[in-house]
Order: C-alpha cells, then structure tokens, then sequence
C-alpha cells in the first residue's frame, strides 16, 4: 500500500527562508500523525507543503500519489482539508452561509453542511449569527464543520487546539477520531501534546526545519484514541 | 563553502566589452554625424537633426525592450517554455527598456520645444510612450516587492502581459483621440521630413547604434541579475546550515522513518524531481 | 467555471448587502469627487459642462480603484487566499464571479454618478442608450482588469499604493473612450460619432475577460 504522504529531504523555501530544510516522513493511510516542535520549526509550512499550497525547492514530496514537485497542485488541493490559524470564514457572513459556500464551492450538498453543524453543536441561533461576531473557538468549530462535511482523504490541521475551551476540545478530538476511524489520513501540528498526543498512531518532533524523532504512542502517554473522552 | 559566483569565460567578457565600445562609439558617431555632418532639411531646419536619435530610441523602448520583455513573460508563464532564463530576460530587458523609454520622452520633449515652441504636447506618441513609461514602472515596483523568486517572477509576468495587451489598445485610443480633435492643435502631423543621402545612412546608423546599446545594457543587467540571484542562493545555502544547527542532532535517516509498509513508492514515481539542496546531515 | 463564478459573485454580493461598504462609503466618495471638482472648476458651470465627461469617467476610475480594494481585501491576507485556493473553485471562475461582483457595483455607482453630473453640472443628455451601453462595457473592462491586478496586489503590504499604479494606466483607454461617447452623447460641439468608441471599449472588455479567464489560476499559484 503506498503511502499517503512521502516526503525525502524535502526543501520549502518562504520568501529567502528554508522553512523546511531536509524533511523526511512516511505517512500510511488511515495513520494519524501529531507533529510537535517549538515554535519556527516549520510545522506549519509542513502542513501547507501538503496541502499542496506551497511549491517544493528542493528534494522529493508525494502526497496522496501526486508529486508535488512536477507542478499540479490544484487536483490535489479538492482531495485536502485544512484547518490553518486562519479559519478563511468570511465574516460579514452566517455560519450557515460560510458552511453552504464552502461545500457548494467543493461541489458537495448543502444537507451534508447542516449534518455537520449539528454534529457539531452548531445550532440554533448560532447558524444564524454572523462569523464576525463569534469568539475564535466558535470560528474555529465552523471550519471544522466545514472539514467534516468535505470527508477529504488528508486531513491537515495546524495547532487546531489552541483556543478551545474543554467542550470544543472534546468535540474536536470526537471529530478526528472520528474522521480516522473512517479512513481518512491525518496530520496534526500541536504544542498541546495532552490533546494531541491520544489521538495519534505516532509522533513527529520538529525542529530546525527537520525530523528530530519519530516515536510511536507510548501507552504511558494516554489512553487510545476511541478510548473514554469527556462528554 | 559557497561556490564561487558563474564566471564568464574570458572569450565572452571579451565579446561584451567589445559590444559595448562598439555601441558607444556608434552612439558618438551619430552623434556626430547628426549634427555636424549632415545638411539641415529645407522646412525644418535644424530640427530635424533630432530624427537621428529620437525615431531609433523610441523603437528600442517600444518594440526591441518592451516586446522583448513581454514575450519573455508570456514565455515564463506559459509552463511548457518555462525557465528562469526568461524571468531574468524580462526583468533585465524591461529595467534596460524604462530608461530608453524616459529618453524617449526627453528627447521627443526637446524636439517639440524645438519645432513647437512647447515642452510637452498631448500629441500621440509622446502621450502614448508616458503611458508606456508608467506600465513600466508598474512592472518595475512589482519586482521589488520583496518574495520569493517564483512568485516574483509570476507576478511581473502577468504584469508584463496585461501591460503589453494594454500598449496596443492605448496607442489606438490616443491616436484617435488626437487626429480627432479639432482646433488649436499645436501638433504637425507633418513632422517626418524627407529624408535623402547622407541623412538617411545617418539615420540607419542612428538605428544600429542605439540597438547595439540596448544590446549591451542588456546583457550587463542580465548578468547583473544572474550574480543577485547566485547571491540569494548563497545566502539560502547559509541559512539552510544555520536552520540546521537550530534542529540540534538529527536522527539517523533510515531509522527516523518506521512506518509499517516500507517506503514501497517506486523511485519512478519520484522521477524528475528537482536535486536537493546542499546535503542533509552535514 | 460558469457554476463557480456564479457562486462567487453570489458570495460577494452577499457580503457586500451585509455589510454595505460600498454603499455608504465608496458612493459618498463618489459624489464627494463631483463636489471636488466642482471647487476646481467652477462655480461658473460652462467649463463643468464641458468637462463633465471625463470628469465622470475619471471619478469612476478612482472609485472602481476602490471598490477593487475592497473585493481583494475580503478574501481575507494569508488565511483567506489560502482558503480560495483551497476550496476546489475553478480559479477563471473565481475571476469571473469576483469580476462579476465588481461590476455590479460599479454600475450602481455610475448610476449615482451620472446623476450626480446631470443635477450637479447640468449637463443635457441627448441619447441615454449610447450612455448605457457605454457605461456597461466599460464596466465589464474595469472589472475584468482590476479584479486581475487585484488578486495580483492581493497580501502584499503596499496594496493599497501598488493597485493605482498598476491599474489606471491600464484603464486609460477606457477613460479616453468613455469620454468621447458621453461627448458625443451629451451633444457636445465637435464631439464627431461616439461609435467607434463603444467599438473599442467592446473590445476592451473582451480583451481583458479572456487574459482574466486565461492567466487568474497561474496568477493564484503565487503564494
């Protein structure tokens, strides 16, 4: 089976800076993969390269079988969610009306959009209320609704914790496990190994713009991701 | 540590420095010939000394710098000819095309105050070429927008192409919109004097020369470009190494990369992927 | 690209009824330039009769400048074009749907101007349809250029100074066109047929679409 993500001494150059400078991974289907890492480690240019925002400089990238290094990114882009510090929700608009436009604009149902909000805890007045006005966990759980309607196969979410208060949390790792158990393949970056670290199949340290280490969950870290999560 | 900048080889330094007081000196004798040699024309006297040098440097800024650098963008963008050669082409050649395209103004400016009386007349061409000159600049504070090399080069590519779909669209407009105004006008439409003899080599000259100065200019900015962009990379390869030792030590390659199906991705899947940067695990 | 453009221009309406930027800020600026010149060229209202063409075309261009700002800007900096580019929408779609939206409100705000120079300068309107079809095309060109140099100038910090230098220019010809239609609308001496002028801002629209359509997905690619 070939793997979801591959990346050899893979080189991603931001303006003069080598933000990536000699990254290897291998990521499996269905794997979940926490990257952790001080800040400026190259986390989330990591999580952009993936998605098929950034261009390669140097060395080899593959993700989900398109090789990010021979040009066309945007087929891959339609098979990538990503869940970044920017939530790009438009403001002066409803969550209703953000949800409806991400997933017609991604060619899906708008019924998909309502069964996530819900699922979410969206509801209510709340789907009428502007994005603008809502607090940034708030924001952050409509993009998350937005990436759980899509069902894409590679999940990308860049510190997608910090923020929340203990529900949002929950509901977050619910979503992801949930989003796992279904195949999908999931990369995330975090400085909360607690929240993280229970939902992956291993983890990634960062630093310097490369793989430090790579370890597997340990059972001493928390219970399996599935396991009890708080209500 | 850092390789040394390209170098030319010694036979083309030679060729440039040649190019280069072959133009000047084809330049000085225009020059000469323009004012001193040739006879002034019976209605416009000693004006017309000024068709030596103003008609060849707006041909250079319009159809040699401009065109040269737009069709290097469009040959940029579109990805089957893409190359950095290109990016550099453009930005040499149309950095090199502003300023012929500003003596073109000048001069043309300096002709009408000879033959008008007036520093500046909205006549066509001179209006057209300050538009031209704006494009330019447009393209030229594009390219200082500080990015990275691609999308830099994408950006004033695009830049480039809209602003040579405009040229034409503009000269039509302001050509109409001058030949139809009635009344007061300042401008003689007949302004090209006959020319004959020694006027005309001269005028052939005036061409070359300001040809083989824009082709000189052009190959010193492109090399200019060529060693700014090996200094960039430079400065990359440096900070590379200084990212790398922010990482502390690195673990073993091999090992670093447990995964339950080994890499089992065919190397040809892979294949043309670009070399990678100085090597890992220095 | 029809269905994505159609999306888009949706979504950008949208927001624009919500928040009304337009509306209450970029018309005002409108009728604010119309008063401006008014002090530059009056109070007697022969030179603003005669200049009213251009007058209303150049208030058109820097407040089409305007509206261009704003519909770059709600994409948002880094995070918002990540998520255009993210989302799966055919880019020339995109362009369309954005380019769409600008237009609409520019032709809301030449409805104002017009009336503007005819109450303001008062100006007599001989034939209204060659007005009409001048303003539409023109907009359709000044759409489709600006929403390109928009998403060009998009994220970078000098925007707001790069967008007018690398926009009027271009606009230009739209400018001279569209003054000599309404010269020769309002019946101006010596203003000759508007005709071939509708002509070209015809093929200035069309022009500028099709490099639109053509050049928005590489353009996007910058990130």
């Amino acid at each position: 089976m070939a793997p979801a993500v591959l990346l050899r001494a893979a080189v991603c150059v931001t303006g003069r800076f080598p933000a990536l400078a000699g990254v290897d991974l291998a990521v499996d289907p269905g794997e979940t993969v926490v990257l952790e890492g001080p800040n400026g480690a190259g986390k989330t240019t990591l999580l952009r390269l993936c998605a098929g925002l950034l261009a390669l400089s140097g060395g080899e990238a593959l993700v989900l079988g398109c090789d990010l290094g021979a040009g066309d990114r945007s087929s891959l882009r339609r098979r990538v969610g990503m869940l970044g510090h920017h939530a790009g929700l438009y403001d002066d608009l409803t969550v209703a009306e953000n949800v409806r436009f991400a997933l017609r604009a991604a060619g899906r149902s708008a019924a998909e959009g309502d069964d996530a909000m819900t699922r979410l805890e969206l509801v209510g007045r709340l789907r009428r209320t502007a994005v603008g006005r809502l607090s940034a966990g708030q924001r952050r759980r409509v993009a998350l609704a937005v990436l759980v309607a899509r069902r894409p196969e590679l999940w990308l979410l860049d510190e997608p914790h910090a923020g929340l208060d203990r529900a949002g949390r929950a509901v977050l790792g619910a979503a992801v496990a949930e989003a796992a158990a279904g195949g999908a393949t999931v990369l995330l970056a975090s400085h909360e190994p607690e929240e993280a670290v229970p939902l992956a199949d291993r983890v990634v340290s960062l630093a310097g713009g490369r793989v430090t280490a790579v370890r597997a969950r340990r059972a001493a870290d928390a219970p399996a991701r599935g396991g009890a999560h708080v209500a | 540590m850092a390789s040394p900048p390209p170098a030319w080889s010694r036979r083309r330094a030679v060729i440039v420095h040649v190019l280069g007081a072959a133009s000047v000196l084809a330049v000085a004798i225009t020059v000469w010939l323009g004012l001193w040699v040739t006879p002034p024309d019976q209605h416009l006297r000693d004006e017309v000394r000024l068709v030596y040098v103003h008609p060849p440097i707006a041909w250079v800024a319009l159809y040699l710098a401009f065109g040269l650098g737009a069709l290097s963008s469009v040959l940029w963008l579109w990805t089957r000819t893409r190359s950095a050669a290109w990016d550099r082409l453009a930005a040499a050649s149309m950095e090199v095309g502003t300023v012929f395209t500003a003596l073109t103004l000048v001069t043309g400016s300096i002709w009408g105050r000879a033959t008008w009386g007036v520093w500046w007349a909205w006549d066509a061409r001179l209006t057209s070429t300050a538009l031209l000159l704006v494009l330019q600049l447009g393209y030229l504070a594009v390219r200082r927008v500080p990015s990275d090399r691609d999308a830099r080069a994408r950006r004033s590519a695009v830049v480039a192409l809209v602003a040579a779909v405009d040229v034409p669209i503009v000269h039509f407009s302001v050509d109409w919109w001058t030949t139809l105004h009635q009344g007061g006008t300042v401008t003689n439409p007949n302004l090209s004097p006959t020319i004959h003899g020694s006027m005309a080599w001269t005028l052939l000259l005036g061409f070359v020369a300001f040809t083989l100065l824009f082709a000189w200019l052009l190959v010193v900015r492109y090399r200019l470009v060529t060693l700014a962009e090996w200094r960039e990379d430079t400065e990359l390869a440096e900070a590379l190494h200084e990212r790398w030792a922010e990482g502390g030590p690195v673990a073993e390659r091999r090992a670093a990369v447990p995964t339950a199906t080994t890499a089992t991705a065919a190397p040809g899947a892979l294949a043309g992927a670009r070399p990678a940067g100085p090597p890992a695990g220095s | 690209m029809w269905r994505d453009g159609v999306l888009v221009a949706g979504k950008d309406l949208r927001i624009e009824l919500r928040s009304r930027v337009v509306l209450h800020q970029v018309v005002p600026v409108a009728v604010l330039m119309l008063v401006l010149f008014a002090f530059a060229l009056g109070p007697a209202t022969a030179p603003m009769v005669a200049a009213a063409p251009g007058l209303f075309w150049v208030a058109v261009l820097f407040t089409g400048v305007l509206a261009v700002q704003r519909s770059a800007a709600l994409e948002g900096g880094d995070g918002g074009r990540d998520g255009l580019r993210l989302s799966g929408l055919d880019p020339a779609g995109v362009f369309l749907g954005k380019a769409a939206a600008v237009a609409v409100q520019l032709l809301v705000l030449e409805a104002v101007l017009s009336a503007g120079v005819v109450l303001f300068y008062g100006a007599h309107v001989r034939s209204p349809g060659a007005l009409v079809v001048a303003s539409v095309t023109g907009t359709a060109g000044l759409a489709a250029a600006g929403t390109l140099y928009g998403a060009l100038a998009a994220g970078l910090r000098v925007r707001e100074t790069l967008l007018p230098l690398l926009f009027l220019p271009v606009a230009a010809p739209v400018l001279v066109a569209g003054t000599k239609v309404w010269q020769s609308a309002l019946g101006a001496a010596g203003a000759g047929s508007g005709d071939p002028w509708l002509r070209l801002l015809v093929v200035f629209a069309v022009v500028y679409l099709a490099v639109g359509v053509v050049i928005f997905g590489p353009l996007q690619e910058a990130p």
